[in-house]
């Protein structure tokens, strides 16, 4: 537990009550920090308290995965810390998604997905959400035991240090707010397992793009297999990708999609800061590129500099809000804000490389127009 | 003085409980938001100390509009062990492992006001989440959010709408500093 003292010029007796109450509310502060999770809204259900009570393995021992389950991969990773990622879903026998929004699947009751994370071959958590009889999605996150034998369920408050990263930095299992903070954030609360992300259409040129495993989903094979009913017939003729000028321009606003646009998009609750990195399957246009390029900085960040004052001022990369924001760590500064404790360099990369050809793209337009 | 401590710790605790023994559905929204923020410690912070007559009080004239951007702090304060924080006189800034945090300027002014951006249901979700605006940056401690977060929709409601319509005070809160290296 932490204790304050006070500093500056006291002035007698007053000061020390000052002192002394406003000490003890720091230090009852620092207790319920440190003791009580933070659940925005009461849970529905209690998560199993292990890993193999919720069903992912047909044989926990020999860590043998059910088949019947079905692996995944989106073609836009969330990058995380570098972790390996395995996913797989499972509907329950005879239900199917119902895709009619596009932008928002709605799932079958009875609904579990999982993502195992993995560091230099080290099983670390496994995340679970599961959607209940009442409609609502449990979130739970389970972790490995050194051993990789054992996963147990994580307090609701989340595990620091679950494993050493570069830099004196370790990743953190995310707490059930931390979870719902993003998941809750866009149009559903299922993420990379959608429409754009199952398209058939993959982004070759996506960062830390995956190869997919058995039995390849995607689109496709969910409609052939019956399990996704409902999705318009021109998403299938003429499957979703993001049209854009130039390849790097598609794998940046494919990045954005994956990384941003769960709390950055049209529909969330911070619709209202008109940032919107989500990329619609439905509508023509580019919000991504609407609402960054040429568009001010509403609020710098602590730590942003001075002179960003675009979010992407298009051939200054080094002067763009959004740059700084996804190229730092600093907490106060950092984009995405949570679930990443490094920098991912390839997106920096990426992004830069992006923003410094819109500047060339942008020069061109000029001097075609001055021409014509 | 000593004496006082255990007095106002038992305050600090009994503060929730006396929460808790208020008739939520009573008064407008804006006198349960007033009512509210007046016991639950949010002048400790957000308003400024001042040295009244009485000994120091909460400088009413700028209540709720953060540490003064005039009282520069650049850098955390220097403590030893068995200490891990201070707080300076005005009771705005507050120096501990995560730097240095300084209490938002409440005030619905629309140039520095901190809550110039929030929605209703974005206020809501900080108080639950710990996160600016529901889903962005970690709140810095002391502020403490656990224990607000477990309000009801309607008190936060409540308290938001107070804060909507208290005077506005212009003042540019400056930034948190980083803890040292």
């Amino acid at each position: 537990m932490a204790k304050v003292i006070a500093t500056g010029e006291g002035s007698g007796s007053g000061w020390d009550r000052r002192s002394a109450a406003v000490g003890a509310m720091l230090i009852l502060s620092f207790v319920v920090l440190t003791n009580v999770p933070a659940i925005p809204q009461p849970a529905t259900s209690t998560p199993p308290s292990t890993l193999q009570e919720t069903g992912l393995y047909a044989d926990f021992a020999a860590l043998q995965v059910d088949p019947a389950h079905l692996a995944f991969a989106p073609q836009y990773p969330l990058w995380s810390d570098g972790a390996t990622k395995r996913r797989w879903v499972s509907l329950p026998p005879g239900t199917a998604i119902d895709g009619s929004d596009p932008e928002a699947w709605i799932f079958p009751l009875g609904t579990r997905f999982w993502k195992e994370f993995s560091f230099n071959g080290e099983k670390v958590e496994t995340r679970y959400l599961e959607r209940r009889a009442d409609g609502q999605w449990l979130y739970a996150a389970y972790a490995w035991s050194s051993d990789g034998r054992d996963a147990q369920l994580v307090p609701a408050q989340g595990k620091r240090g679950a494993y050493k990263l570069a830099g004196g930095r370790s990743h953190t299992i995310p707490g059930v707010a931390d979870c719902k903070a993003c998941h809750q954030g866009a149009p559903s609360e299922v993420l990379g397992f959608g429409t754009l992300q199952l398209s058939p259409e993959r982004d070759a040129g996506a960062p830390h793009a995956e190869v997919r495993p058995e039995p390849h989903v995607d689109l496709s094979y969910l409609v052939d297999k019956g399990l996704l009913v409902g999705l318009p017939k021109d998403l299938l003729d003429a499957p979703p990708r993001i049209v854009a000028a130039t390849a790097t321009e598609r794998a940046a606003l494919g990045y954005m999609h994956a990384n941003c646009g769960h709390c950055h998009n049209e529909r969330g609750s911070l619709q209202n800061i008109g940032l919107f990195l989500r990329h619609s399957v439905s509508t023509a246009g580019e919000p991504a590129i609407a609402t960054t390029v040429g568009q001010p900085v509403k609020k710098p960040a602590p730590g942003q500099s001075p002179d960003a004052v675009l979010r992407v001022a298009p051939g200054h990369p080094e002067r763009s809000g959004l740059m700084q924001r996804v190229s730092s760590r600093y907490s106060a500064l950092q984009m995405p804000p949570l679930g990443t404790e490094l920098i991912d360099d390839e997106a920096v990369r990426l992004l830069y490389r992006w923003i410094a050809e819109k500047g060339a793209s942008s020069q061109q337009a000029h001097v075609n127009e001055e021409g014509e | 003085m000593r004496r006082d401590l255990p007095l106002m710790s038992m305050i600090a605790l009994l503060v929730p409980g006396a929460m808790l023994a208020q008739d939520a559905g009573t008064g407008a929204p804006v006198k349960r938001g007033e009512y509210l923020v007046s016991i639950a410690g949010c002048h400790d912070c957000h308003t400024p100390w001042i040295i009244g007559s009485g000994g120091p009080e909460p400088d009413m004239k700028r209540a709720l509009s953060g540490h003064p951007q005039d009282l520069a702090i650049t850098a955390p304060a220097s403590v030893s062990p068995p200490w891990s924080g201070a707080m300076n006189p005005t009771s705005t800034g507050w120096s501990g492992p995560w730097g240095v945090s300084f209490s938002a300027n409440l005030t619905p002014d629309p140039e520095t006001g901190v809550l110039r951006d929030f929605t209703e249901q974005q206020f809501i979700q900080t108080m639950r989440t710990g996160r600016h605006q529901g889903q962005g940056r970690q709140i810095l401690p002391p502020m403490p959010w656990p224990a607000y977060g477990k309000m009801t929709d309607d008190d936060l409601k409540a308290v938001f709408a107070y804060l909507r319509q208290v005077p506005p005070v212009k003042n540019k809160v400056p930034d948190p500093l980083p803890p040292k290296p």
